[in-house]
């Protein structure tokens, strides 16, 4: 593995001007959690699982599953770092391998 | 061997499962279970609170079945980063992930596994070589997330990464070593696809 970088900004003390530390905003880009395609798990169970834990209609979930499938990946949410992480974590929960991004297109 | 799940009037499924059946779901259910692990609390049975306060792994497991359960969050398996700055990042964010919900994820997994055995071993054989084992729609679900595991770490140990794979394991010749894992892979699969549709919404 190589260098680790902290995950959140250290705190540094700086008097001279708060405006500078919000120089460098996180841009406003939403996050997007992304399910790969797995030739284990079943079509049907992606289904279920887009079904049951977004309650995505059946259309929609199936179209997802389909992209999945033939495409190797499909946006399923879009939202806060803190709800795709969440989502993320469901994902898993349910065996898709499932990731997050910041949606840079 | 049918295992066929057919669902249960008013809910729940049921499937009749035989002597050889109950102890090959049996036996793979507690290899995931020792594969999983213990959680923290384990160490520290009088402390309640040690499974909520104790953090979890920060590196991904060595075994590929753990790391196919527990992926890193971060990293986009078909996507290289674009500098080594940007990876450094990524496998930062995942470690975190990892320390805050690996505990959680590997405790689901281990439920769902202990209701399955513990299913098994309420039985009450029927017959003489087996039983119709009968779920109630939650049991039915942690039964779905338990076989989906089963699958996965069998699909991982076989070495299933694309669809080709799962192609070349329908005409594995009958002397291959791998043959009963695959049976085993497939009419687990069979297991998972009737009892799925017994929960579609």
């Amino acid at each position: 593995m190589g260098p680790v970088t902290s995950p959140a900004p250290v705190e540094i003390e700086r008097t001279e001007s708060a405006e500078e530390v919000f120089a460098v905003p996180e841009p406003d880009v939403p996050w997007i959690t992304i399910v790969h395609n797995d030739p284990v798990n079943l079509m049907s169970y992606v289904t279920y699982v887009f079904q049951t834990y977004f309650g995505y209609p059946k259309d929609k979930a199936t179209k997802l599953m389909l992209d999945v499938h033939h495409k190797g990946r499909a946006v399923v949410s879009s939202g806060s770092r803190e709800e795709m992480e969440r989502d993320v974590q469901a994902m898993h929960g349910y065996g898709l391998w499932a990731t997050l991004q910041q949606d840079r297109k | 061997m049918p295992g066929i799940f057919e669902p249960l009037p008013g809910g729940g499924a049921a499937v009749a499962l035989d002597d050889v059946e109950i102890s090959i779901i049996r036996s793979l259910a507690v290899q995931l279970l020792e594969l999983i692990g213990p959680g923290p609390a384990e160490d520290a049975p009088d402390d309640p609170l040690a499974e909520l306060f104790n953090e979890g792994p920060s590196e991904a497991p060595a075994d590929p079945v753990l790391r196919r359960l527990f992926p890193d969050a971060y990293c986009d398996p078909e996507r290289a980063p674009d500098s080594p700055d940007a990876a450094a990042e990524q496998q930062a964010h995942s470690a975190e992930f990892r320390r805050y919900t690996e505990n959680d994820l590997r405790a689901g997994k281990r439920e769902s596994a202990l209701a399955v055995i513990r299913s098994l071993d309420g039985l009450a054989p029927v017959e003489e070589s087996g039983a119709v084992l009968e779920l109630a729609p939650g049991e039915s679900r942690q039964w779905l997330g338990a076989l989906n595991d089963l699958r996965l770490a069998i699909g991982s140990r076989l070495d299933i990464t694309d669809e080709d794979d799962t192609d070349l394991l329908y005409r594995l010749p009958d002397e291959d070593p791998r043959k009963p894992m695959v049976m085993a892979y497939l009419w687990l699969g069979g297991l998972q696809e009737t009892l799925v549709a017994t929960l579609m919404p």
